[in-house]
């Protein structure tokens, strides 16, 4: 039976994708801690990583015309962002949290670290059965 | 890889917060210089941040595209607040009424938005480090 890599290393592959994804979308928010009307946002994890497991089940609406606007992101963002609700949010119209932010992404590293180790792991057995040694 | 945008997205916040932390710098030096002409007295200058929305275009909606706003300066603008007025007939810049005029700079804002500009650079900087060891543990994978 031929193995199949994408089989073999699972859902992780999806998930370091969305961990980086979700990296990217909580740099945004730090980033723009000081921007007036700034709405911070998040990946509701959980739907994305079942919508990235079963392709075809995102939320994007069909297009049957040049015309019409596309709810999926171009660059094949999750349709799993959303809002943050904000616990406090300032007089300018900013609703980033500066301490739930750098809380969320010191989750998501340890995550996208424990991740990569799952990673490491999968690929150090395939090399060991590779080449047959411990 | 998409990850490298992290790079520019805290990067744009840097450059952002050292041009609120460079106007804090020269509001804060020109506290003192008296003009004793209103018109030309000096204005406290503050920047006017604004976040680049780089998919919008092609997405359509707001908030569907993961990798856009990074935060650029739009501009800085000059404070409308009335100079402070005061009486120094010993002044040589004093003007007929012998009055100088002192900018409308008030330092205590000034300082509290600097320690605000350099906490939010900090940030910044911790983010590209975090984003840093994590692409190199990356790059060692299967190692």
């Amino acid at each position: 039976m031929p193995l199949s890599l994408d089989a073999y290393l699972g859902i992780h592959t999806d998930a370091l994708k969305l961990q980086s994804q979700r990296m990217e979308v909580l740099a945004d928010n730090l980033a723009n801690a000081d921007t007036p009307n700034f709405k911070a946002r998040d990946i509701d994890f959980r739907t994305a990583l079942a919508d990235a497991g079963t392709p075809g089940t995102s939320l994007a609406l069909t297009t049957t015309d040049t015309n019409h606007l596309s709810t999926a992101a171009a660059n094949g963002a999750p349709a799993a962002l959303k809002y943050r609700v904000p616990l406090a949010p300032s007089l300018d119209g900013n609703t980033v949290d500066t301490q739930l932010e750098q809380a969320a992404f010191a989750d998501n590293t340890v995550r996208y670290q424990a991740t990569l180790t799952f990673l490491g792991a999968r690929l150090r057995d395939l090399m060991t059965a590779i080449t047959g040694q411990s | 890889m998409s990850s490298f945008k992290i790079f520019d997205i805290a990067g744009s916040g840097l450059s952002a917060q050292s041009v609120r932390l460079n106007t804090v710098a020269s509001n804060l030096a020109n506290a003192d210089s008296v003009s004793g002409d209103p018109a030309s007295v000096y204005k406290a200058r503050h920047p006017v941040f604004a976040a680049v929305r780089a998919a919008l275009g092609s997405s359509g909606l707001p908030g569907m595209g993961a990798a856009d706003a990074a935060v650029q300066v739009r501009g800085i603008v000059e404070s409308n607040a009335p100079p402070t007025v005061r009486y120094e007939p010993g002044n040589p810049l004093a003007d007929a009424q012998g009055n100088v005029y002192a900018p409308n700079v008030n330092v205590i804002e000034e300082m509290t938005d600097m320690i605000s500009a350099s906490r939010s650079y900090q940030n910044d900087v911790e983010l590209m480090n975090t984003s840093k060891d994590l692409m190199l543990a990356t790059l060692k994978l299967g190692q």
